[in-house]
């Protein structure tokens, strides 16, 4: 009975290797899982153990939470009041190589990678066995997986530079990964991209939420736009390309700028790539509950939800750019301008425009942006009193006009100041409702642009990005509240464009070199 | 007609006299005990019966006619003989003289005369090496022990204990404080702790924490009486301090304060109520406890049994908790083919019962706002008082506030959280002689464990935390675990000459099963949300033993050990262990040129060296297997109009193995002055290696960033001291004292795979405040545990600088955002840990009491660290939070959790319990004899540290829920 100690899990929820994938369906949970990994911490609803992290609380753990995070809370955009560990070190400009959260997010960037490489391994060896219709899905499925990879590895390259490098070739287990140059990633990504460009499903072909050539194509020309920063090199021109593609694929902009942010946001035909949350089936404390919680208090309406968890609000350098004042607040705590993209509440009664506490919620200004509720004011599909269900719209139309106009501006070729402007107005109509806050090819300039990018897209996890291909996250001369942890702001060292790698992983892989810096 | 007796009482063998020797007169109090002299007097008259007992030697009955002198030789009573002396120590037992590795022993009359619902707490305070706490004043509540230190970093720590032959599986189980609290303490008859290698070996990869072997009481042959025995306890708790806050007068006048003076939002103000609530006072109560056992020992024809039944009740302060036990036992002795073939047949039924009440009203009491009252008039909330969202516009009857502090006696009375648990453990050992060849013995011993919970925790939808998940307002599950054993082993003992071997060698085989369910509902049907979570597992030990005792002389002893382990939570090339061990032992009294004295009665040197393991390294019962886990729902993910369940490739190390621990131990027993004096010294180093650690691994290798594997290593050194001294022994006055000594240094020397020195270590330690804050590490060249703060600078009045720390690193800038500007500090563990016991009997009363003192355990005061900041009286949601008046000496507004201002020597002196008696031999003219005895638990606690209590496992201090103060009253029968 020595036998006896060859055991099998008994549980009928624990798969091995060895049987897991006799049942094909089992590819579409594996891949569901690669998506998955950008929405959830773990295994089981609401962070509740199961984490596929670890290190750091689950739900801090959880991958929108922590690029979220650090895209914006070291920017004009957001501030946050809570105690958790070094949390507030990302406003101040005073990260450190050991601060957990930026190891969560570089931890869940690479085990996203590693859970791609394992789901191409476990396609290609069904790919070569199978054939027909299921073959057919399975090569989808797996450029699906290369895609998911290379946003990832996109994420690495923006943030942190010259990484760590595994792919399918890399089989799990105890090995010092190699490192890449940003350069030499750049191109993996490009190449990645580009190969399976067609063997995606055509654009807004897919079933919702899993990515077709229009995301590839708009991960690309980000790619592009960002080529600069990344190596040096311009490539305007081949982003205009897919940006081209992009827009000429039939994707529209929504009619209600707000609608893009609300629990409905699924329906919206202006969405390219999405993160999909719901309250009943994709729970989590991180994700969308965390920004629409803790993005709630002081007396802001709950707008589908129980109660806020006063967290994160904006400063007034932000709301300056829609040139708003204390005042604009006097009559309705709940702004409502003329450009409908401000959504801000301020209640002057208990409210303070200066912050002189970061810990305190109510010194800033509160944001209202993200919704639990739909567009018509009724419930949320799903609707749950703690978690959301609106989707976080990572990649969307508006944010290809915007960049089209920028790398028009920048000199490349394949588009038009006219059309740029043209586009830019489309934005703004549905801001203004009407044309009176058209701009004309005058007001079409770097600044402006890197302004209209904060009013369209702020808080969607695009400003760290946009301000550091600006030169103006750091060292620049533009500075705001608590920048460098004085209350004024002041410039601080260009270094931290960059993230460290983090310290755990220095540690345990020898081939690594920490950025410049840190 | 009545005269002076005198007499003298001896040993039959060597004449020696005996000592305390009880002499008493049949049918009435009139008695007395012999002196240091084997002598005594006492009156008697003609026709009296005087009964003369010893322990160990059987007794004798005289018939006074009209003796002046009386002469009395005992004679050794073998049975006894073995309870006192004999130790378990695995598929065996020895004499304790002839024990050759460190041990220590303990019988049920050790026990001090307490309250105790679980058989760990017999060990607090007793034995040197061992160190055991209760976690808290929860009734029932675990107790954590550790021998030497524990041997793991984040595998398990805690002992293996084998209880009548049947190694019981370590970890607990859902919905009960304390698994071992189905044993009845009142059952036990001894308690051998095994602490060097050299005598845990025989438990191969089980053993590396030490072994705790409990064995319970028997029955008696035919020939005896029967003995009857009644104990019953009545008892009364009531915590004695609370935490400190604000009053609502003195908070009303804080909240003014901060107002006006330190820029806190008139807002506040508004929120103020005028009652005055001692929201702590409103929590606890004065609790009782009760128990009652009866057991019986006697034959049933020619088989010896025991039938015990017990019953305990017992309330805990906090309102509502409360433990209730119900058990059975049974032991049956009998023996067959002219005693060739004996038997051992114990079972044990516990129904155990918890109500653990709500324990978030604890840390709900001290921060719920003073000023509120318990009630409001409210309907939403069952009229409690309760935070309301400010936008929900109406005070009373408004959502809920969730983030903000629920009332605290609501917290009690809106939820029931409660498990009943079942446990059977059965155990049959066969012992037989086999015919033809004397001295060979067959042994097969079976063993079964059953145990299984059923638990629901249900939260009233009236309370005003029930709306954030109401999913989870219904929660229930059960769990079941089994344990199956089977050992078959020879015994041979030969004796040629002067040699004398002893040898057993065996298999063993056991099962570990473990299945349950989780589930969770809300009171409405239609909410959605509801889920049921099974899970099942399970692993087996196949093992082969040996172990060789050899004598020469009566003098020099030898011991060989080994023990060959196969594990199924390992792969094939990892799964077999081999663990060896030696130990030799010299009765140095036996030597000629050294010789028995008064002086030194005997002197006997151990010396041991030996490795064992610790297979039990978490949860995951298959962590070299390369596994998939499916989602559960709520964790699927939307593609086009469906959600899918996720399949996850889980992180697996394929190599992982053992953690081994080499121990090697030096040690000397000894008894001095008449044996007025036992004792014993040890020292001892034990190494821990291939320690679990979970480590960040390199990112892409694996799925995760941290892995369990088998890379660090750790040193134990110490020094235990264990003595008894007996100062008074006169034959109605006498006076035992016990004292224990130990002190333990524990290091780590190794935790990663590249021996990287700027690795800072692995955080642990987890706080209450922010999220995912710890203070402590495991670091290499540091105790486990250190903690790991930044040094606090204070002003020339000696009060602490907000946010001012020490630049370690000289990097200037932001030192608090810099974690190299933290340093190590101190250590959660003791560095001396002194047991005290003393007993005094006099005529027929006795005195006792037992305490320990601790030295060099600091404490992390996160009560203070995270309850006494001016910035959580008001949050911008709309709620006042009350404060610790520990504010004062800090005056920070917000929370600076790394200050080692809160860092605090917390050696502390507590006096466990103090106890008297009347011992009586015959009530109302009956032949029932006893005792009745008052005692109070928990006296006093000296210390300088300024938390509530300061004894903490682990080093945290936060919420705990405090150890209160009992009175108990005992009466026990013996017919």
């Amino acid at each position: 009975c020595v036998n006896d100690l060859n055991v099998e899990p008994i549980d009928p929820n624990v798969n091995t290797l060895n049987n897991v994938f006799k049942d094909q369906s089992a590819y579409k949970k594996a891949l569901a899982k690669l998506y998955a990994s950008y929405a959830l911490s773990g295994q089981t609803g609401g962070g509740g153990g199961n984490p596929d992290i670890a290190g750091i609380d689950e739900n801090f753990g959880n991958y929108l939470r922590q690029y979220w995070g650090l895209q914006e809370l070291p920017t004009d955009e957001a501030i946050i009041a809570w105690d958790d560990a070094t949390i507030k070190d990302f406003h101040w400009h005073t990260w450190s190589p050991n601060d957990v959260f930026i190891s969560a997010l570089y931890s869940r960037i690479f085990y996203t990678i590693s859970i791609c490489n394992e789901f191409i391994r476990n396609a290609d060896k069904a790919i070569d066995t199978t054939s027909g219709a299921f073959q057919t899905e399975l090569k989808t499925y797996k450029a699906e997986a290369r895609f998911l990879r290379a946003l990832s590895y996109w994420h690495a390259i923006d943030m942190f530079g010259n990484v760590p490098f595994v792919t399918e070739e890399d089989l799990p287990g105890a090995f010092f990964p190699r490192r890449i140059t940003r350069t030499e990633l750049f191109e993996y990504i490009e190449n990645e991209l580009k190969e399976i460009e067609n063997e995606l499903m055509p654009a807004r072909q897919n079933e919702y939420a899993r990515a077709d050539r229009g995301a590839a194509w708009f991960l690309l020309a980000k790619l592009y736009l960002n080529a600069k920063v990344y190596t040096g090199t311009e490539r305007y021109t081949d982003a205009l390309t897919y940006l081209n593609k992009v827009i000429s694929a039939g994707y529209s902009l929504d009619n209600s700028y707000e609608h893009l942010f609300t629990a409905d946001n699924n329906s919206s035909p202006e969405i390219i790539f999405p993160i999909t949350f719901d309250g009943q089936n994709t729970q989590q404390y991180g994700g969308m509950t965390f920004i629409v919680h803790a993005s709630n208090g002081g007396g802001m309406p709950l707008n589908g939800i129980d109660g806020g968890w006063g967290g994160i609000r904006t400063i007034k350098n932000f709301v300056a750019k829609f040139n708003l004042k204390e005042s604009d607040f006097d009559s309705d705590p709940q702004y409502q301008g003329p450009d409908k993209r401000a959504m801000f509440f301020f209640d002057k009664s208990t409210w303070k425009w200066d912050i002189n506490n970061v810990g305190t919620f109510t010194e800033g200004i509160g944001v209202t942006k993200f919704k639990n509720i739909s567009s018509n004011g009724g419930p949320a599909p799903n609707a749950h009193a703690t978690f959301v269900s609106t989707d976080f719209p990572m990649f969307r139309l508006a944010d290809a006009y915007l960049m089209y106009a920028e790398a028009v501006l920048r000199g490349g070729s394949g588009g038009d100041i006219g059309t740029a402007v043209s586009y830019i107005n489309a934005l703004r109509q549905r801001a203004y409702g009407n044309d009176s806050g058209n701009i004309t090819a005058s007001d079409l300039t770097l600044d402006f642009i890197l302004d209209e990018r904060g009013r369209e897209l702020y808080w969607e996890g695009h400003r760290r990005t946009d301000l550091v291909r600006f030169g103006q996250f750091t060292s620049g001369p533009y500075v705001w509240q608590w920048k460098g942890k004085v209350k004024e702001g002041i410039q601080t060292p260009s270094f931290r464009d960059l993230y460290p790698i983090p310290i755990n992983d220095l540690n345990a892989n020898p081939n690594l070199v920490q950025n410049p810096g840190y | 007609q009545e005269w002076e007796l005198r007499g003298k009482v001896t040993d039959a063998e060597d004449g020696s006299p005996i000592i305390g020797a009880n002499i008493i007169e049949k049918g009435t109090t009139n008695g007395t005990a012999t002196d240091v002299n084997g002598e005594f007097r006492l009156k008697v008259k003609k026709g009296s019966v005087l009964v003369i007992s010893s322990v160990g030697y059987a007794q004798v009955e005289v018939t006074i006619v009209d003796q002046k002198y009386l002469e009395i030789a005992m004679n050794v009573e073998a049975e006894q003989l073995t309870e006192v002396v004999v130790v378990g120590i695995g598929y065996g037992e020895v004499k304790k003289a002839d024990a050759t590795g460190s041990v220590a022993a303990f019988s049920a009359k050790d026990f001090d005369k307490r309250v105790i619902t679980s058989p760990q707490e017999l060990l607090i305070g007793k034995a040197p090496g061992v160190v055991a706490n209760t976690l808290n004043g929860e009734a029932g509540a675990a107790a954590q022990i550790r021998i030497r230190g524990g041997s793991s970093i984040t595998a398990n720590n805690d002992p293996l204990i084998v209880i009548d032959n049947i190694p019981l599986e370590s970890t607990g189980i859902g919905g009960m404080a304390n698994p071992l609290s189905t044993i009845n303490p009142n059952d036990i008859e001894s308690i051998t702790i095994l602490k060097d290698a050299s005598a845990t070996a025989i438990y191969g990869s089980r053993a590396s924490n030490g072994v705790i072997i409990i064995k319970t009481k028997k029955g008696l042959k035919g020939t005896e009486k029967m003995l009857v025995n009644y104990t019953g306890n009545f008892s009364l708790s009531s915590p004695y301090n609370y935490m400190p806050v604000f009053s609502g007068d003195e908070f009303r006048a804080l909240v003014q304060d901060r107002v006006e003076n330190h820029g806190l939002t008139s807002a506040a103000l508004d929120r103020l109520g005028n009652a005055n609530t001692d929201w702590q006072k409103e929590i606890y109560q004065v609790a009782p406890e009760t128990e009652h056992n009866i057991s019986i020992r006697h034959s049933i024809g020619s088989v010896p049994y025991r039938l015990s039944l017990g019953y305990l009740y017992q309330d805990g302060i906090l309102k509502y908790n409360n433990i209730d036990r119900k058990n059975v036992t049974l032991n049956l002795s009998p023996s067959l083919l002219d005693g060739n073939l004996t038997m051992e047949i114990n079972g044990t039924a516990s129904w155990v019962g918890n109500n653990f009440s709500n324990p978030d009203a604890i840390g709900s009491a001290v921060e719920f706002d003073p000023t509120q009252p318990v009630k409001n008039g409210n309907t939403r909330y069952g009229g409690y008082t309760a935070w309301t969202e400010l936008s929900s516009g109406d005070p009373l009857n408004g959502l809920p506030n969730n983030i903000a502090t629920h009332n605290p006696v609501a917290r009690l009375e809106y939820r029931d959280n409660t498990s009943n648990a079942t446990r059977y453990i059965v155990g049959g050992k066969f012992d037989y002689n086999i015919p033809y060849l004397p001295g060979l013995k067959a042994t097969l011993n079976l063993g079964y464990d059953y145990y299984k919970t059923d638990g629901s925790d249900i939260t009233d939808t009236l309370a005003s935390w029930s709306y954030r998940e109401p999913e989870f307002q219904i929660r229930e599950y059960w769990q079941k675990k089994t344990n199956s054993l089977l050992d078959l082993y020879l015994n041979y003992k030969k004796e040629l000459g002067v040699n004398k071997f002893d040898f057993t060698g065996g298999y063993s085989y056991q099962h570990f099963y473990n299945e349950g369910e989780n589930s969770n509902r809300a009171w409405d049907p239609t909410v959605p949300g509801a889920r049921v979570t099974p899970y099942k597992n399970e692993y087996f030990l196949i093992s082969f033993f040996g172990r060789l005792n050899y004598t020469l002389l009566d003098k020099y002893l030898l011991t060989a050990t080994i023990r060959y382990d196969g594990s199924s939570r390992f792969a094939e090339n990892n799964r077999w262990g081999t663990f060896p061990a030696v130990a030799f032992a010299w009765k140095m009294t036996e030597e000629p040129f050294i010789g028995k004295s008064d002086l030194v009665n005997e002197l006997k040197l151990r010396l041991s060296w030996g490795k064992t393991g610790q297979q039990d390294i978490g949860d995951n019962y298959y962590p070299y297997i390369p596994t998939y886990t499916l989602s559960t729902p709520g964790a699927y993910y939307q593609f086009g109009d469906q959600f899918y369940p996720t399949l996850r490739p889980d992180a697996y190390d394929a190599n992982i193995k053992w953690e081994v621990l080499t121990s090697l131990n030096a040690g000397l027993d000894f008894s001095l002055l008449n044996n007025r004096v036992t004792g014993s010294i040890d020292v001892y180093k034990n190494n821990s290696d291939n320690l679990l650690n979970s480590i960040p691994i390199p990112v892409g290798s694996n799925f995760s960033n941290y892995l369990l594997t088998n890379v660090g290593s750790m040193v134990n050194k110490g020094v235990e001291v264990g003595l008894n001294i007996t100062p008074i022994l006169e034959s109605d006055f006498s006076w035992d004292l016990g004292i224990n000594m130990t002190y333990n240094k524990n290091e780590i020397t190794k935790l990663t795979l590249t021996d990287d020195p700027n690795y800072p270590g692995v955080n642990t330690g987890g706080i209450a405040g922010g999220v995912g804050n710890t203070v402590q590490k495991f670091a290499v060249g540091y105790p486990a545990r250190v903690f790991f703060l930044f040094t606090q600078v204070y002003d020339q009045n000696g009060n602490p600088i907000e946010g001012l720390y020490v630049d370690k690193s000289g990097q200037g800038g932001n030192v608090a955002g810099n974690e190299l500007n933290k340093y190590y500090m101190k250590s959660p563990d003791p560095d001396y840990l002194i047991g005290i016991s003393s007993r005094i009997n006099y005529k027929d009363f006795d005195f006792s009491f037992s305490g320990r003192l601790s030295l060099g355990n600091y404490v992390y005061n996160n009560n203070a660290s995270n309850r006494a900041l001016y910035q959580q009286i008001y949050n911008q949601s709309g709620f006042l939070s009350n404060i610790l008046t520990d504010v004062k000496k800090t005056n920070f507004t917000t929370a600076q959790y790394w200050s080692s201002f809160y860092l605090e020597n917390a050696s502390f002196f507590r006096m466990d319990v103090i106890s008297v008696g009347y011992n009586f031999s015959s009530l109302f003219g009956n032949n029932i004899g006893g005792r009745i005895g008052l005692s109070v638990q928990n006296v006093f606690v000296i210390t300088e540290y300024s938390g509530l209590d300061p004894e903490v496992v682990n080093g945290i201090d936060n919420n705990i829920y405090p150890r209160p103060r009992t009175y108990m009253m005992t009466i026990s029968l013996n017919y």
